[in-house]
């Protein structure tokens, strides 16, 4: 089993990182008019399979949320690009996967279903769907502004043992390559996304958490209020951008 | 342990090796308890084509020189040939040579398919070179080959 | 559940040649990986894929764990008569599905 890298490694990812910040001029939040989707930056390969329905693996999911939706409606159009949204009982905003177990709990009376099951991806993937093409719209107002600032505080604050902030890899080094991967700015436009790394779909929390653990940062659990303010802050930051789910992504 | 050197060496052979590393890219790596070598790939081709001679051309196999990850590496392989009845490939294997086996996949195909034209995804767990082998309808084998540099993805999460 | 989609030309002339899309969910887990604690996760992956058209074979494929997870396969096939088009996927621990797509050729 390959194990942690050892100590001295450690310590040069550090000055690595640090020799990367240190050379380019730290910017703040990436200019609108150059926002660029993870799309744009990926290889030909993999937009032809986000490009292709009947290629795309994500399809099979919203097929699946599809058998699982039932009855079909046009209810659903737009709503993906509106959340996270502010949920009155919860008094704070909620991501889309927790609207749709709102659903299931109180209209239903269906259990919750568990983060990044299949069931809870498919049904995901099937409302994002409806919303492809459709530019983010989230609200921000006197309710939802104190979780935005949050989500931006996370976004900026250095943590875990590499002592990095998001916003130095995804403002300020965007473009470049970690290994053989280019780094993308973080705009959340194509989930739930069929991750060639995963193998499989998964949800934008799962994609923070992923990051997380990648600072070696202790990731919150799923649903925990910190990765939906996140999520409220990459969506505000993204606002006008179209959805593309379910993307692909490396 | 051998298994992780050739990902070491080839992580520090692209100058950020030891930024991806620090973030989470040896934590979670596939495990290739033992992976094959060309050898082993020979091996399997003789499998196949027994003591028959395999004759480098008709066969064209499309791969990204320069994957973005090894989990999913599309792949399309051509043989040229008229597919009649009496003309027809009648099978084409694929192999590698540094997966865990050097198996990947054989399609079975003749003259109904009307072009011997076929696409999939594979798995690629390294740097390495992808080979295939047509049989065709007069019982000769011809290969072709293509070279596909693995990229590894740069933040991963810890294994299940 | 929806567990395949397939892409097969409603209609076709006689004599064309057609282009068949396959995508089916499966996780191919190779039988090479471990969990944390070291142990190996067991192989279960898709070991055949057969298309037959009116009932007579015209594809077939082995797979090994060398293919993606949710495996893709697309082929072709002369369209020689209106008909069904039937698709089976079998494998390890049972694993079976089958799904078919109608054709009209004029």
């Amino acid at each position: 089993m390959p194990g942690p890298p050892a100590l001295p490694l450690r310590r040069f990812v550090v000055t690595v990182i640090m020799a990367a910040i240190a050379a380019s001029a730290v910017a703040a939040e990436i200019p609108r008019a150059e926002r660029r989707s993870g799309y744009d930056l990926m290889g030909r390969e993999t937009r032809a399979m986000q490009d292709d329905d009947t290629a795309n693996p994500g399809m099979l999911f919203v097929l699946d949320g599809e058998s699982l939706w039932k009855k079909k409606t046009g209810a659903v159009k737009g709503v993906a690009a509106r959340y996270p949204a502010f949920d009155a009982r919860e008094g704070r905003p909620i991501d889309l996967e927790q609207r749709i177990n709102r659903c299931r709990v109180d209209r239903q009376q269906a259990p919750a279903l568990a983060w990044e099951s299949r069931d809870l991806l498919a049904l995901t993937a099937y409302v994002a769907r409806q919303s492809r093409g459709l530019p983010i719209d989230v609200t921000i107002d006197a309710r939802t502004q104190p979780f935005l600032d949050a989500g931006r505080a996370a976004f900026h604050r250095r943590q875990g043992q590499i002592n990095l902030s998001c916003s130095q890899c995804h403002d300020d080094l965007w473009g470049r390559k970690l290994a053989g991967s280019v780094i993308p700015q973080a705009h959340p436009t194509g989930y739930p996304i069929y991750r060639l790394e995963w193998q499989s779909l998964g949800s934008l929390q799962r994609r923070l958490r992923n990051c997380l653990i990648g600072t070696r940062a202790e990731a919150y659990e799923f649903g925990a209020p910190e990765l939906v303010d996140l999520e409220l802050y990459l969506m505000w930051r993204a606002q006008g951008m179209k959805l593309e789910s379910p993307g692909v992504r490396p | 342990m051998e298994r992780s050197t050739s990902r070491r060496d080839f992580l520090h052979a692209t100058g950020l090796g030891g930024l991806a590393a620090g973030l989470g890219v040896a934590s979670a790596v596939h495990v290739r308890p033992a992976h094959a070598t060309p050898a082993a790939m020979h091996d399997a081709v003789r499998q196949v084509v027994g003591t028959a001679r395999v004759t480098p051309g008709r066969v064209k196999l499309d791969l990204p020189p320069l994957s973005e990850n090894g989990n999913t590496v599309p792949l399309t392989v051509t043989v040229e040939s008229p597919m009649t009845e009496a003309d027809h490939v009648r099978v084409i294997h694929v192999f590698t040579e540094k997966n865990p086996r050097p198996d990947v996949v054989a399609f079975h195909i003749g003259p109904r398919a009307g072009r011997a034209n076929i696409s999939t995804r594979i798995r690629l767990a390294d740097t390495q070179t992808v080979t295939a082998i047509a049989q065709l309808s007069d019982g000769s084998f011809w290969s072709g080959s293509a070279n596909v540099v693995v990229t590894l993805a740069a933040c991963l999460e810890d294994a299940p | 559940m929806a567990s395949a989609l397939i892409n097969v030309p409603e209609r076709a002339r006689r004599g064309e040649i057609i282009e068949i899309k396959t995508l089916v969910s499966h996780p191919m887990e190779t039988g090479y990986r471990r969990t944390q604690l070291g142990a190996t996760i067991p192989r279960d992956i898709i070991r055949s894929f057969v298309c037959t058209y009116n009932g007579a074979e015209i594809f077939r494929a082995e797979l090994h764990p060398a293919i993606a997870a949710n495996p893709f396969i697309t082929f072709t096939t002369v369209a020689t008569e209106s008909g069904t088009l039937t698709f089976q996927w079998t494998g390890d621990n049972g694993f079976s599905v089958t799904q078919s797509a109608t054709i009209t050729v004029g």
